[in-house]
């Protein structure tokens, strides 16, 4: 006989009382469990969420620097060749070029056999007061349209040259000025037929006047004399604009290079710009999975310590109900010769295997619960994901010490009990 | 082996004083079979429970082998009683949830020994309660209960055993049985201290006290004893 013995055979007598006690702990702890398992499973989803995520828009990014790669081999660079003698500043400032250079220069570099250069457009241009509309700014540009590279066969021209005789609007004139195509205008005392009127830029492009190249140089007085080239979709090897400019300056020595209007850029820009809402969307499912996590938490924290309080009183009361039926029991162990520590073991080890027993049931109808109601895969394979040996542990600790302490003043009271008053009752 | 000198105990019921013993003085030696008689509330059950080291006196001094019984520490006099002591109640006092077997084994919680297995096969097969070993409480007769009783009450082989109305409960057939065993007991050397209200058990007892109001009133003792 041992103390093993007789309380084992006690629980099988008090089976009733002890399923209370298995079960609140069991439920308790199965609840706190699912609860953790929930939290975990959450945790792991939120991983894999992120990680996936974060595997798409690196792809994404990689995708896009390669569009941006075959983007920049076909686009190539737009160049402004403008002369020498052009103060830089000044052109930033007023948005025109003040000073020219030769009209042969457009040939020049036609001619010159660079496979850098793809697209010629010569230019003039000026700003001049429009005294048929009352003197109103605006910047008169002639252009011929492209001029064809000899070494090249002819390709359809990147922009179609104005005819004689024919203006082409800016945007915001055309506005302001009511003018439709087919209208006639009269400009420094020459008549134009509106030939078209372009849509809104925001750029100083909305108030210009485009019209021949030939015509605008004669009436600026700038006859056989070039403000601009522009070049458009320059290539070179590696895209090197320092490249693209010690060849011009090869050909045409008194002249500057100047990038502009670069698609390159604005392709640049966007595929930052893509980087930077994927980088936002991650970050805001980032934010979303918190807010959902810090909920569960505010759960579990309030729901804790209410079921830990909960289960510690019942199984308080359980054990204060199980010393008051067995007094006479007690006392006559003690008439026997069973010392107080002894009693106090009694009711202790059946605390002990309450609180293992209903941690164990709990912990796996937890896991199983919290496998179910979580966000990854449920079954086997998600239980087996989410089981956790250190949680396990830990559930098993912390249930038997708190109905060991739950049990601990009713043990005691049963230890501390005086046999002779109960056997005087007889 | 026990004596007691001068002992009172007294207790405070309903704000008034019931003096359960006053001056008792008794000794009980080895191989002598002691009862004590009396009406209820006379004191008989204090005295037994006092003799048995679980209940200290007012006033007085019990004496077990020569020293002060209630001197000792609650885990001593626990020892004590696990070595020297077996108690026989009148309610029997089986736990309800241990066999037979069981129930005879339980002293050896407080004292255990290799061989109480086997002493406790003897004693089942000594009370006739074998084929009832693994028979739990709630199915025996009354007299069954009360030999389990007294068989574990033997198992640790005690110097003194002490019985509270032991056939109280009993038939006449059943009682005649616990009080040859009792007077057995006394005359294997063992010494025997019963409460009762029964006569039947003058003729077994080498002695009988007669309590009243607390105070031995008048005393018996065969020849020799």
């Amino acid at each position: 006989m041992n103390l093993w013995r007789l309380v084992t055979r006690e629980i099988r007598y008090q089976k009733l009382n002890f399923l209370l006690g298995l079960l609140s702990v069991a439920a308790a702890t199965g609840v706190l469990v699912a609860v953790l398992t929930m939290l975990r499973s959450h945790d792991m989803r939120t991983r894999e969420i992120l990680a996936q995520k974060q595997e798409r828009t690196e792809q994404e990014m990689a995708k896009m620097k390669d569009d941006y790669r075959i983007i920049m081999k076909k686009l190539g660079f737009n160049l402004l060749i403008l002369p020498a003698a052009q103060d830089l500043k000044q052109y930033y400032a007023s948005g025109y070029v003040t000073e020219d250079m030769p009209e042969e220069y457009v040939n020049t570099l036609a001619g010159a056999g660079l496979m850098t250069i793809r697209h010629l457009l010569p230019s003039v241009e000026r700003k001049i007061s429009w005294s048929e509309q009352g003197g109103l700014q605006v910047i008169l540009a002639g252009t011929r349209g492209e001029v064809p590279l000899t070494d090249r066969a002819p390709k359809e021209p990147m922009q179609v040259a104005v005819a004689e005789g024919e203006v082409v609007v800016g945007y915001e004139l055309a506005r302001s000025l009511k003018l439709r195509a087919g209208d006639s205008v009269m400009l420094l005392g020459q008549r134009f037929t509106v030939a078209g009127i372009h849509g809104e830029r925001g750029t100083r492009d909305d108030i210009t006047l485009w019209i021949d190249l030939a015509t605008a140089q004669r009436m600026l007085g700038l006859q056989g004399r070039l403000n601009a080239i522009l070049a458009l979709k320059c290539l070179c090897a590696g895209n090197e604009l320092s490249q693209i400019r010690r060849n011009v300056a090869a050909v045409l020595p008194g002249t500057q290079v100047i990038e502009v209007d670069s698609k390159v850029i604005t392709r640049a820009e966007a595929r930052e710009r893509a980087g930077a809402v994927a980088k936002t969307a991650l970050e805001a499912e980032r934010e979303n999975r918190a807010v959902i996590r810090a909920e569960l938490e505010k759960f579990a924290s309030w729901l804790a310590p209410v079921v830990i309080l909960g289960v510690t009183l019942w199984v308080g009361l359980l054990t204060w109900g199980n010393v008051r039926q067995r007094r006479r029991e007690i006392a006559v162990l003690r008439a026997i010769g069973i010392s107080a520590g002894q009693v106090l073991k009694i009711f202790l080890s059946k605390a002990l295997m309450l609180g293992a027993g209903g941690a164990l049931i709990g912990y796996f109808a937890g896991l199983a619960a919290g496998t179910a109601s979580g966000e990854l895969s449920g079954g086997p394979a998600g239980a087996l994901t989410l089981f956790s040996l250190t949680m396990l542990l830990s559930v098993l600790l912390v249930a038997t010490v708190l109905c060991v302490l739950a049990s601990w003043i009713p043990a005691l009271m049963a230890s501390s009990q005086d046999p002779a008053e109960v056997l005087r009752e007889e | 082996m026990l004596r007691i000198r001068e002992v009172s105990k007294h207790y405070e019921k309903n704000g008034a004083t019931v003096k359960a013993l006053d001056g008792v003085s008794l000794s009980v030696k080895p191989g002598e079979f002691v009862v004590v008689r009396g009406p209820s509330g006379s004191g008989k059950t204090t005295l037994l429970l006092l003799c048995g080291a679980l209940l200290p006196p007012g006033s007085g001094e019990v004496r077990f082998d020569g020293a002060d019984v209630y001197s000792l520490s609650p885990n001593q006099r626990a020892a004590l009683r696990a070595a020297n002591v077996g108690f026989v109640f009148q309610q029997f006092n089986l736990i309800p949830y241990l066999s037979v077997l069981d129930n005879v084994l339980a002293p050896s919680l407080a004292k255990p020994d290799p061989r109480a297995a086997q002493r406790a096969a003897g004693l089942l097969e000594r009370f006739n309660l074998s084929e009832r070993a693994s028979h739990f409480p709630a199915e025996l007769s009354t007299g069954e209960r009360q030999r389990v009783g007294l068989a574990r009450a033997l198992l640790n082989r005690p110097r003194l055993l002490l019985a509270d109305e032991p056939t109280g409960n009993l038939d006449d057939e059943n009682a005649q049985v616990v009080l040859s065993s009792l007077a057995g007991f006394a005359a294997d050397g063992g010494a025997v201290l019963m409460v009762t209200h029964s006569r039947q058990a003058d003729t077994y007892g080498h002695g009988t006290i007669h309590l009243m109001r607390g105070k031995i009133v008048t005393e018996t003792a065969e020849e020799g004893h």
